[in-house]
């Protein structure tokens, strides 16, 4: 009876991430085929969305709902606000590929069989079991007790960033 | 869930990031692509973390939402400079230390 039960969460969660997973591929990989860079922007977030799916599915909901708030509330405004403050053609653009077209394909199609042999040969048949659902307060806790060093570190970074965008980008 | 399904999408997300990096003249493009790259990153993390019944993947994948928004501002920032000093953020133009 439990394993039944488990067996169907399993059938679920199956499901949920051949879902996600498909619509994040051809997302992706429309991206860097369209002509339109509105539409980029537009695939990007549906990539991003999926991931904030796939990181629900294994259990870390702050991280999903973070990932919705940075990525798709505020980067990818920004990237749409770098599209039209540089005067992206917003028709289709005549040639987004420089020269390096096929080496670049060659290269990523290497890298993606290279890391699928390595990763089958490493993981093959190692499951996921969800057995501990960590809370946001254990990765509060985890961060201001563990990762204190690194949580001032990156808020140091975040401020240079600040500063250091608006001096780039001043008018002066 | 086997642990491979999640390994497979973020090394196919990873190399067609790469592929955007390497193919793209548009600067803001290569921008977006780089965003891909992290957040296949950040798949991984996560997904090695709920393996290994651990909270620090989640702690890490954190640390590179924040590091990549203040990536995508300041590259942004330049993007920007770039295009008001050349008028266009074709990359294959800025060649100016090109040997």
């Amino acid at each position: 009876m439990a394993l039944a039960a488990v067996h169907g969460l399993d059938v679920a969660q199956q499901i949920c991430f051949a879902v996600l997973a498909a619509s994040m591929v051809i997302s992706a990989l429309r991206m860097v085929t369209t002509k339109n860079l509105v539409h980029a922007a537009l695939y990007l977030t549906v990539v991003l969305a999926g991931a904030a799916g796939i990181y629900i599915l294994l259990a870390a909901e702050f991280v999903a709902v973070t990932q919705v708030l940075v990525y798709i509330g505020a980067v990818v405004v920004l990237v749409l606000f770098g599209l039209f403050l540089t005067r992206a053609p917003l028709g289709d653009a005549q040639d987004l590929d420089n020269g390096q077209r096929w080496v670049a394909a060659v290269v990523s199609l290497l890298l993606v069989g290279g890391l699928g042999v390595v990763l089958q040969r490493a993981f093959k048949g190692q499951h996921v079991v969800v057995r501990q659902v960590f809370r946001t307060s254990d990765v509060g806790v985890s961060i201001f007790h563990d990762f204190v060093i690194p949580f001032e570190v990156a808020s140091v970074l975040l401020l240079a960033a600040l500063v250091g965008a608006v001096v780039i980008a001043r008018r002066d | 869930m086997q642990l491979n399904e999640f390994l497979f999408l973020a090394a196919f997300l990873f190399c067609t990031g790469v592929y955007g990096v390497l193919a793209k003249k548009n600067a803001v493009l290569v921008l977006m692509s780089i965003e891909l790259i992290l957040n296949a990153v950040n798949i991984n993390l996560l997904a090695f973390g709920a393996f290994n019944n651990t909270v620090t993947g989640q702690v890490f994948a954190l640390f590179v939402i924040a590091v990549a928004a203040a990536e995508v501002g300041v590259g942004l920032a330049i993007v920007l400079l770039i295009y008001r000093n050349r008028r266009s953020i074709d990359l294959d133009d800025v060649d100016l230390m090109k040997g």
